[in-house]
């Protein structure tokens, strides 16, 4: 990947501008300015252009203001992280300066809006400095009343400049963006841009033009992991759900709020958390999968509820989308410290499934399939996102929404007769009959909470406690057998195998083709399936001396985190170690090795 | 990607049939065939009462079976699905109420009934009762209340009087008590009856008005804990010397302060409706946001829909 400043390649055909493969960019300013829109817009004309992308951004926890950044990674080629280091920086305040010129790469490019920052002179020699007086130029561009509102579109011009972007194609975002709004809304966006566009740069400056992306067959949807699991779930079929509004999952309800109605389906909005689990419960009952969510705290809130699904062996999909820390935390962070509560959270033995999206895309289909494990398997499925996934944009190759869109309208065929928690039911699996069905023997069911006889009726035998703690046991085992086993990026014996899960998946892969590139034997393998595992990791493992498991949690009281402590309790392998850290950050490929490297060589010296 | 990783089998363990008797010529259930397991209640429980009204509701309506969802949480009365042959779910402690809402809300042609004790409605789930009143869902709620925790055996419940000796208040309750019809009012429920166990006819009429109105109906029942409080309910009982005074004719019931005076009055007050407004419902609300929404789409398959969403992201 990029590894000098904008390699440049023999420049062809275009004299003034040197051809690159990909560029990392980096805008930092405060949370209004509007930096995530131009982002946005970078995002989606890379996937109107064939190109990959992908971006990263963190938010202040703040209600309004406070340092914001927001990373774009435009690549010819794969691109699987947002990037370690930025070529390019623009710092719209001293601050965003000061903090930001550490993320550059030596020789990186840094843009500044000389109106407001004065640049350091000891860095002068580190970076090519740019002072621009954007904000100045952008009130000049617009006139008068809208302030430096609008300054985002102007250095989205520069940019544009700058990497010789297409410009109608992001002529037509930005009206995009404000359609519906007053016309001189949009024009005066225009101008902003065309002003920063024709901002006349000194003739020492080099423009950049990207390689040609590769053509791909399919169309590309650009979109960040939240949406792609909103639209994953009504694909799948569900059409109703509950919520209540916490960062970073409230994207999600406010998106089926909107969305559902048009499929003739809901999303209420209730009063706590509690409340949302037991509607989507109910809804669940009357025939058709829903679904709730929440972050951390939530989660917390709605195991009582899990516990009665799991019990009653309802199906439900409840979406987790992780932040840092416990209790209110580290809000607008990322972290996969809920991995635990996740599997296990909860009181008596609650067997339930857990699965976690690779990426963007992969949240579309993950959803899909969490529908469809919660419907075959009549049990509660939490897919374990995070606050990264989730606000990262991807371009992907648009799903064939003809093939995967599913109806799953409950069947009220009436039955001879019925037996919900039927104990001579394939692989332990029940089967519910909504509300609504008739049953010709005049038996109905009752859906409960407490242990329970095959009709649902309570029953305090010790044997049949037994029996139907062993069926809710034994239908995760089924699933386990139907898992596909996870395929090894990079070659099935070395020596470090990388283990990881959910929204990690990017830079682990970057971090072994990294170590590739140096001759280290080092590979990845990638858990999507958390809970219930596939069988036959035990397999994988023995092609390497070590197994690593790299996750963004605390290495724990014992030294393994949270899928490294569940994998060493499966597995009982000693060769099983964490490589973890916690700073609320995504992953970056550099840590991933030095970590890796480093723990390879104090256990090559017989420490841990 | 793995899309057809997860095929769903077909039911496995039923046989769909085509019943004997056609749909149109079924008739209303007996008693016999609407009660299920015998109720573990203590003998004189005035809940005994609650659901022999509630089977005479289903036989006098000619509801059937399946058509009626009974929902409850936890608590004695709670206990109420199991004694019913019809779908039914004995959700957790306080959250009946959310989970009849997901019922209700996504199926129209069910009449969804909860029942619930004091402890239930109004002190674990006190936040979804006021919610679900406020929200206008469409079910009836019947609350049995006892003024007592029965099935944990003599706490201080939310309705328990001031100076009832209970285990957690040796001394006699402190706190004061809920009045159920005033929360039921001021948090928004559209329909406020208040009943007696001690007499079924008033019991049937107020499950029949419930039923019928279109919106989240509250019927406040006492019924009282013969084990654990014990002649609590005898001011209201002609029986036991007491008075059963009804709601005056006069009373106003879309008078909401009015309303608000008659449960201010001193025990055994007055039983009846109190209090009843036509609201548009929860359930109205969503209906009429999807049709709105999808007069705009008509004629796409689901697919397209989500097509033309797609089509905005590139």
């Amino acid at each position: 990947m990029s590894d000098t400043v904008l390699a440049t390649q023999a420049a062809s055909g275009h004299p003034e501008a040197s051809r690159i493969a990909e560029a990392v960019i980096r805008i930092a300013g405060n949370s209004q300015d509007g930096i995530q829109a131009i982002g946005g817009f970078l995002a989606r004309l890379a996937g109107r252009s064939e190109q990959e992308v992908m971006t990263f951004m963190t938010i202040p926890s703040t209600i309004s203001g406070g340092p914001s950044i927001f990373q774009v990674r435009i690549g010819s080629g794969e691109v699987l992280s947002s990037g370690d280091e930025a070529d390019v920086l623009l710092a719209f305040y001293q601050h965003s300066y000061d903090e930001h010129t550490g993320s550059l790469k030596k020789g990186g490019i840094v843009i500044y809006d000389s109106d407001h920052v004065e640049p350091n002179p000891e860095l002068q020699p580190a970076y090519r400095h740019l002072g621009i007086p954007i904000s100045s130029r952008t009130v000049e561009a617009i006139g008068g009343t809208g302030k430096d509102k609008g300054k985002n579109i102007f250095v989205l011009g520069l940019v544009a400049k700058m990497f010789d972007l297409n410009v109608p194609k992001l002529e037509k975002l930005v009206s995009e963006r404000f359609t519906g709004k007053d016309a001189s809304i949009t024009q005066n966006a225009l101008n902003a841009f065309h002003a920063g566009y024709s901002f006349q740069l000194d003739s020492a400056w080099q423009t950049f033009r990207f390689v040609e992306g590769q053509k791909r067959g399919a169309q590309q949807v650009v979109m960040n992991g939240n949406e792609a699991l909103g639209f994953g779930l009504i694909a799948a079929g569900v059409r109703f759900g509950a919520g209540y509004p916490i960062t970073p999952w409230s994207d999600i309800m406010e998106l089926l709020r909107r969305e559902l109605p048009k499929y003739g389906g809901a999303f209420i909005q209730c009063e706590d958390e509690i409340a949302s689990i037991s509607m989507a419960i109910g809804a669940s009952y009357a025939g058709r999968v829903a679904v709730t969510g929440s972050s951390g705290p939530g989660i917390s809130l709605k195991t009582e509820a899990l516990g009665w699904a799991v019990m009653a062996e309802m199906p439900l999909v409840i979406i987790d989308v992780q932040r840092g820390g416990p209790s209110t935390g580290m809000p607008t962070n990322v972290e996969q410290s809920d991995l635990n509560i996740a599997c296990f959270g909860g009181h008596g033995d609650s067997p339930r499934v857990v699965v976690a999206p690779a990426n963007v895309e992969d949240c579309f289909y993950t959803a899909i399939d969490a529908v469809n494990i919660a419907r075959k398997y009549s049990v509660p499925v939490v897919v374990l996102t995070d606050q990264a996934i989730a606000t990262r944009i991807e371009a992907f190759e648009q799903p064939d929404l003809e093939k995967v869109a599913q109806d799953i309208s409950p069947d009220f065929t009436p039955v001879s007769d019925f037996k919900p928690y039927d104990l001579q039911a394939p692989d332990g699996v029940t089967r519910h009959l909504p509300p609504g069905t008739r049953i010709a023997s005049g038996k109905y069911p009752v859906v409960t909470g407490l242990e329970h006889d095959e009709l649902g009726h309570p029953t305090g035998s010790p044997k049949m406690h037994m029996q139907m703690t062993a069926k809710r046991r034994m239908k995760l085992q089924a699933l386990s057998n139907e898992l596909p086993l996870p395929k090894v990026f990079g070659p099935s014996e070395g020596q470090i195998l990388l283990v990881g899960w959910g929204s990690t998946q990017g830079p682990i892969r970057e971090a072994v083709e990294k170590a590739r590139a140096q001759r280290l034997a080092i590979s990845a393998l990638h858990l999507k399936h958390i809970h219930p595992l596939p069988n036959g990791l035990d397999k994988v493992f023995s092609g390497f001396r070590h197994v690593f498991v790299v996750e963004m949690n605390d290495g724990g009281l014992y030294g393994h985190g949270q899928l490294a402590m569940i994998l060493r309790a499966r597995f009982a392998d000693s060769k099983i170690h964490g490589v973890n850290k916690t700073d609320g950050l995504t992953w970056k490929v550099r840590e991933i090795l030095d970590q890796s490297q480093a723990l390879a060589a104090r256990l090559a010296k017989g420490g841990a | 990607m793995s899309t057809t990783l997860f095929q769903i089998p077909p039911r496995q363990n039923t046989i769909a049939i085509t019943p004997s008797i056609p749909e149109a010529e079924r008739k209303g259930l007996t008693k016999k065939e609407i009660a299920a397991d015998h109720p573990t209640w203590c003998p004189g429980c005035g809940d005994f009462s609650v659901l022999a009204l509630y089977f005479k509701l289903i036989e006098k309506r000619k509801i059937l079976h399946e058509k009626i969802t009974t929902i409850a949480g936890i608590g004695c009365s709670s206990r109420f699905p199991y004694f019913v042959q019809a779908h039914g779910a004995h959700f957790i402690h306080g959250r009946a109420l959310s989970f009849a809402s997901g019922v209700s809300l996504s199926r129209p042609d069910l009449h969804v009934f909860a029942f619930s004790g004091d402890g239930d409605a109004f002190s674990i789930g006190g936040n979804h009762f006021n919610h679900t009143a406020r929200k206008n869902v469409k079910m009836t709620l019947v609350v049995m209340d006892n003024w007592v925790y029965g099935l944990t055996k003599k706490q201080t419940s939310p309705t328990s009087p001031q100076g009832f000796k209970s285990k957690t208040d040796q001394w006699g309750a402190k706190d004061r008590p809920i009045n159920p019809m005033k929360q039921a009012i001021s948090a928004g429920a559209t329909f406020v009856a208040r009943t007696t166990h001690t007499n079924p006819n008033h019991v049937l009429q107020m499950m029949e008005a419930a039923m019928d109105h279109d919106g989240f109906s509250f019927i406040e029942c006492l019924s009282e804990c013969v084990e654990f409080y014990e002649g609590s309910f005898d001011a209201s009982n002609p029986r036991k010397g007491g008075k059963f005074e009804l709601v005056p004719e006069a009373h106003d019931v879309s008078n909401e302060l009015a309303a608000y005076a008659l449960a201010g009055e001193d025990f055994p007050g007055k039983f009846g409706i109190f209090y009843k407004s036509n609201r548009p419902t929860k359930n109205a609300q969503e209906a009429e946001i999807i049709n709105d929404i999808r007069s705009k789409n008509q004629g796409l398959k689901d697919w397209q829909i989500l097509q033309k969403s797609f089509d905005r992201m590139k």
